[in-house]
């Protein structure tokens, strides 16, 4: 059939000119759909939830079923401390061993702690929540502890990974002109090569803090849940996802309006970080490498 | 050497070799975590466990297989959907759109990637359900004659989570799939545009092909992501541990009972037979995700060369 059409002279026969325009103009349609669908999330949840976010919001506890108003004030604190412990655990255990696969580390040892990394990354969220549960929750029970581990856990392939990565962007020669003068390695690693990174550091883990603070799964048996204010770290405490996942599936309507606004906030956090972090990093690389 | 550990510089190396150390010993201790606390359940059932469908916490027996059904069903028609769409936009983003376009485009698609799941979820609930019962009863007019589409629908359904995943895969597919046809050599279209080939043929029938190996890797990668994803699946699945042949009917996923019956579970066997779920979860997407590093790495190689 294809030699036929080649056989047509004087250029292209029809059907092969119509599937071409039909075939190259439905890619074109799937694109623009998918990126529709960014922006109709978006919208929607401005609409359901932009006008649901008041003082109360922020500043108020939750209510108990059939009394309206109230906030999520307990909540969002909960995601902050969360989030805090997780960046203590997750960011230095990558950032050192990012260090060691860039800076120190053979080929062969390098290789197997980038795959076992890999395989962590790949690891399903609930799963890592399992984990968390099994080390902490036997122990002291739930809590803000508990959940920080897990999502501080989730951290550690991200931050890795970017580190090596920045890193491994800065020339040798910056390396070579440091130690040209007499700097030991330690010393050209942490007053040259980590400054001459550090935009791409920084934009890095605050991505992998993006990705985490909308986890939801982890927490659910590790962090819990809390109607109250969660005092210290051995106590349960509600977040954020959590919080929305409990009044998304609940049957009150002034609960899903409650969960809209938080979706709301949770994912105008996250869209604005990224778009932060990446313009960052893309600014940063063109005057550098490219 | 003590001069070097004295002056400080071996021991920075040392404490970054612990640090690359610790996160061997970390997984090491995550996979055995799994294992011995699935313990109890893997004694008392042994296969049979991923066999049978019987899940009575109050008898004390545990059979995964309706998990495991909807699991794959949920992940099968996530995919089903998001590889057309997905290979479809990255042909777009490599092949046709101007560069700034392209880079804008794949931008915004990676924003998508980074939406939390809970708010797809939400967005599940309250948009795609009531939409589905509204569209569904026309469709089934059509083809509710097929057994994949039999019996009433009530909203949460395998559909609806399957649809809701491929929402939340086909970013992967894209931007995974766009950079590995980019990596497909200049002189392979030159040469089929020269031979007189369209620009769609010289894409599929050139272009593509090449880089099978590596679409098929952003595949796998999608698959592992279905297969692990929770909260989305659970706020849109139904829960209903039953095998159904119908699309159409509630289900239930391995991620959505270990998040729903966790906290509830108070026997040792109910928890470890959880857990047990978490361990063939964590294998399933390991061997997923270690083929599409391969497949992916074979391709970037070969077109390197």
């Amino acid at each position: 059939m294809r030699a036929a059409a080649f056989q047509t002279a004087g250029g292209l026969s029809f059907r092969r000119r119509a599937v071409n325009v039909f075939m190259l103009g439905l890619t074109g349609v799937f694109t623009v759909l998918a990126v529709s669908i960014l922006f109709f999330v978006l919208g929607y949840l401005f609409v359901q939830g932009g006008f649901s976010l008041n003082w109360n919001f922020f500043t108020k506890l939750p209510v108990p079923v059939g009394e309206t108003g109230g906030g999520m004030a307990n909540a969002l604190v909960g995601s902050a401390k969360v989030l805090l412990l997780a960046t203590c655990i997750g960011v230095p255990i990558g950032f050192l061993a990012g260090i060691h696969l860039a800076e120190y580390s053979g080929a062969g040892y390098a290789s197997v702690i980038r795959f076992v990394t890999d395989l962590l990354n790949g690891v399903p969220s609930i799963v890592i929540g399992i984990f968390a549960y099994a080390l902490i929750v036997t122990r002291i029970g739930f809590s803000t502890l508990a959940g920080g581990v897990a999502l501080g856990v989730m951290m550690i392939p991200i931050a890795l990974r970017s580190t090596e990565e920045f890193l491994k962007s800065v020339p040798v020669s910056l390396r070579e002109g440091a130690m040209a003068l007499g700097a030991t390695k330690s010393r050209t690693i942490l007053t040259v090569v980590v400054p001459a990174a550090i935009r791409g550091l920084i934009s890095g883990m605050m991505l992998n803090l993006a990705r985490v603070a909308g986890e939801t799964a982890p927490l659910l048996f590790t962090a819990l849940g809390n109607q109250f204010w969660s005092q210290g770290w051995r106590q349960p405490t509600a977040t954020l996802p959590a919080m929305i996942y409990e009044y998304a599936k609940s049957p009150y309507e002034d609960w899903h309006r409650q969960a809209w606004a938080a979706g709301f906030m949770l994912l105008a956090l996250v869209l604005l970080v990224n778009v932060t972090a990446r313009s960052i990093i893309a600014g940063g690389l063109s005057h550098k490498t490219r | 050497m003590l001069r070097r550990v004295l002056s400080g510089d071996g021991l920075a190396q040392f404490i970054v070799f612990l640090s690359a150390t610790a996160i061997l010993a970390l997984t090491a201790l995550l996979v055995w975590e799994l294992w011995s606390h699935s313990g109890p359940s893997r004694a008392k059932f042994g296969f049979d466990f991923l066999r049978t469908s019987t899940w009575d916490p109050v008898a004390g027996v545990f059979g995964a297989l309706p998990y495991i059904y909807g699991t794959v069903v949920t992940s099968a028609v996530a995919l089903l959907i998001a590889i057309p769409f997905g290979v479809g936009a990255a042909i777009f983003l490599a092949e046709l759109a101007p560069p700034r376009l392209s880079d804008a485009m794949t931008f915004l698609i990676e924003l998508l990637a980074a939406v939390p799941s809970v708010i797809f979820g939400l967005m599940g609930i309250f948009v795609l359900l009531p939409l589905l019962l509204k569209v569904i009863p026309g469709f089934k007019d059509a083809a509710g004659f097929l057994p994949i589409f039999s019996g009433p629908f009530y909203g949460p359904s395998l559909l609806s989570a399957g649809i809701v995943l491929s929402i939340m895969v086909a970013p992967f597919i894209i931007s995974v799939s766009r950079e590995v046809l980019l990596a497909v050599p200049k002189d392979l279209r030159e040469a089929a545009l020269a031979l007189g080939a369209t620009r769609w043929e010289t894409t599929w029938d050139i272009v593509v092909p090449f880089a099978r190996r590596g679409i098929m890797g952003s595949v796998f990668l999608a698959l592992a992501r279905a297969l692990g994803e929770t909260m989305a699946v659970t706020m849109v699945v139904g829960n209903t541990p039953k095998i159904a042949a119908s699309l159409l009917a509630p289900g239930y996923s391995i991620a959505a009972v270990i998040a729903n019956e966790f906290v509830e579970a108070t026997t040792d066997l109910h928890i470890s037979s959880l857990i047990e779920l978490g361990l063939v979860l964590f294998g399933l997407t390991i061997v997923l995700n270690g083929a599409a590093r391969l497949l992916i790495l074979a391709t970037s190689g070969r077109a390197s060369r």
